[in-house]
């Protein structure tokens, strides 16, 4: 009974420590994101800090991945061997991008294939954007230059995140980005100053994808949940409706330019404002699109498990000659390699690291 | 220039330029399709190297979406094995393997040489080099993986051999060393097939009247079904400029 009392009492003395020990992280980590430093994969942090992020990073790989098919759609279509170039060459970005993304949320101790399984089986989601069809070749210049300079407008901000490994791979996003969305804009261009058929082309376009990319900002403020703990946390910097509000305000003089129409009756400048009015958006479509009844929610998760699944067999293939090699490379003695069978295994009880290192990381 | 040597020219041109650009089509039907992140990025840059190359080569015989949109199936001069549907991804590779050690060498033979097209061989030979040593590594994974790998590799390897011999037809005006060229071939592809534990096909190289086929306008039957859709939106807009 002595032996089990002084268990007892052992164990609420290092409850005690570990409480002490978690305040005084959590203390370096406010003082970190209040001084704008980086949060780093190593330093401790909050387990919901690290939770929205997963979530958040996640999404926005899986939104490049699921984004490529509106686009590819239209690849063995393009009307030139130019645009067709630069076409792939923007699907071939997308990719990349989706796995800079991977990449920076591997760094807070989550797998690929744990995300990938997740957006496959409906557990995290994508931009709701990408389950609008791509029907006409307009569609892939409207695309660029609204839904691109949409993602952008959210994205800047995100160069300066909290989180150092997202806001890296943001920098180097952005980047291309917004070449992407000249390149839109330059195709619309054409098609606008091209024949009345090409005019209507990029109208008809323009007027399919406006309402649905200024919902790519999110719901609105007061029915945004995440937002407050976010922009706390810096690792959002401004609300849906600023960044909604300054998308229009890029958009109205560009369209005009375009020699483009905005299909919204209630646009106008706002004198007193410094900003244009814009019309209500439909939020009963942005909720139904969000719960999988946009038009394309089917296709587009359908298409992606079937590359998965039927891929199967050649990531088998790879992994099975990677263990012959590994085998063959060996001593007789031989050793396991660690690496090797390390992707998806659960770590979600990190920080595994001694409170020497985290203590180090921050100091 | 007689106007029987510019012709001979711009058909050289054309058998060059269409392989690139033909493959450059199938390849991007992957995109969105691919077993695995990297491989979107993988076969999506082998595209857009081959439709540049398709578009040099075809702006040296006239002006490139003329030739690429506004001609009819026989008019095209591509191998094909290039037109060859993608099939599994096993399928992509074997053409691929095969493809890309006959460009390697056809490049690096016309880059030494002083013919019209060394300019862009040398700088061609670099990619393509880059696409042949993708295509082994698949090759040898494919085919030294698991149980099922190995049929499917051996299967695409044995399905597609009969399009391999119209490499191997000389091309008027493309001036490299034809049968010295399919024997470094049959030695680089049998070295990779063997050590990914497969082994050089046995079956004929070519079908009963189809060797050089290709070069001459005679396709498969996908063919054409390939340049509908590559071609519908420009023709439907005659003249217009994108």
């Amino acid at each position: 009974m002595a032996t089990a009392a002084a268990h007892h009492t052992a164990r609420a003395q290092a409850e005690g420590r570990d409480e002490a020990a978690q305040a005084a992280y959590e203390a370096v980590f406010d003082a970190a994101v209040a001084a704008d430093e980086r949060i780093e994969p190593r330093d401790w942090m909050p387990d919901a800090y690290r939770s929205t992020l997963v979530r958040q990073i996640a999404q926005h790989a899986h939104s490049e991945i699921i984004g490529m098919q509106p686009e590819a759609n239209w690849i063995t279509r393009a009307p030139s061997l130019r645009r067709k170039a630069i076409l792939m060459a923007k699907v071939q970005d997308e990719a990349g991008h989706g796995l800079y993304l991977y990449s920076a949320a591997e760094t807070l101790g989550t797998g690929r294939d744990e995300l990938l399984d997740k957006l496959h089986t409906g557990r995290q989601k994508y931009s709701s954007i990408f389950n609008y069809p791509t029907l006409t070749w307009a569609d892939v210049g409207a695309i660029g230059w609204l839904v691109d300079g949409a993602a952008i407008t959210n994205q800047v901000p995100l160069c300066r995140c909290s989180y150092g490994p997202y806001a890296r791979a943001m920098v180097r996003i952005c980047k291309e980005e917004s070449f992407h969305q000249r390149q839109g804009y330059e195709l619309l261009l054409a098609l606008s100053r091209g024949t009345p058929e090409q005019h209507e082309m990029a109208q008809d376009a323009v007027n399919r994808w406006w309402w649905p990319s200024l919902m790519m900002f999110g719901p609105p403020d007061d029915e945004s949940s995440h937002s407050a703990q976010s922009m706390a946390w810096k690792i959002k910097r401004h609300s849906n409706d600023e960044l909604r509000q300054r998308f229009v305000d890029i958009c109205v003089p560009q369209a005009e330019s375009l020699g483009l129409t905005l299909p919204d009756p209630d646009l106008v400048w706002n004198e007193e404002r410094g900003h244009h009015d814009f019309g209500a958006i439909d939020w009963t479509e942005f909720w139904e699109v969000l719960k999988g009844n946009g038009p394309c929610n089917e296709q587009r998760i359908t298409q992606r498990r079937r590359a998965h699944d039927q891929g199967a067999w050649v990531r088998e293939a790879a992994a099975a000659y990677a263990g012959k090699q590994a085998t063959r490379a060996e001593p007789p003695a031989g050793h396991t390699d660690q690496q090797s069978n390390g992707t998806g295994s659960p770590q979600g009880d990190e920080p595994a690291g001694t409170a020497d290192e985290h203590g180090k990381a921050r100091a | 220039m007689t106007a029987s040597t510019s012709e001979t020219a711009t058909a050289a041109v054309l058998a060059l330029g269409d392989d690139a650009l033909v493959l450059s089509h199938r390849l991007g039907e992957w995109a969105g399709h691919a077993p695995v992140l990297e491989e979107e990025v993988a076969l999506a840059n082998i595209a857009l190297d081959l439709l540049g190359q398709a578009r040099v080569l075809l702006s040296m015989a006239g002006d490139e979406d003329e030739l690429a949109y506004l001609r009819e199936e026989r008019a095209f001069r591509n191998l094909q094995l290039v037109e060859q549907p993608n099939g599994d991804f096993a399928h992509t590779i074997a053409r691929q393997l095969y493809f890309s050690t006959y460009q390697r060498l056809l490049y690096t033979q016309l880059a030494e040489g002083p013919g019209p097209f060394a300019p862009l061989a040398a700088k061609a030979v670099k990619e393509v080099e880059y696409h042949q040593d993708h295509a082994e590594q698949w090759t040898l994974r494919l085919g030294d993986g698991t149980d099922l790998s190995h049929e499917r590799m051996l299967r695409a390897t044995e399905a597609l051999w009969r399009f391999t011999g119209e490499m191997f037809q000389p091309v008027e005006g493309v001036d490299v060393d034809w049968e010295g060229m399919r024997a470094a071939w049959l030695e680089s592809v049998g070295d990779v097939l063997r050590r990914a534990t497969l082994a050089l096909p046995e079956g004929p190289a070519s079908g009963a009247w189809t060797a050089g086929a290709g070069r001459q306008g005679l396709h498969t039957e996908s063919f054409g079904r390939m340049l509908a859709e590559m071609q519908h939106l420009h023709r439907s807009h005659p003249g217009a400029t994108w």
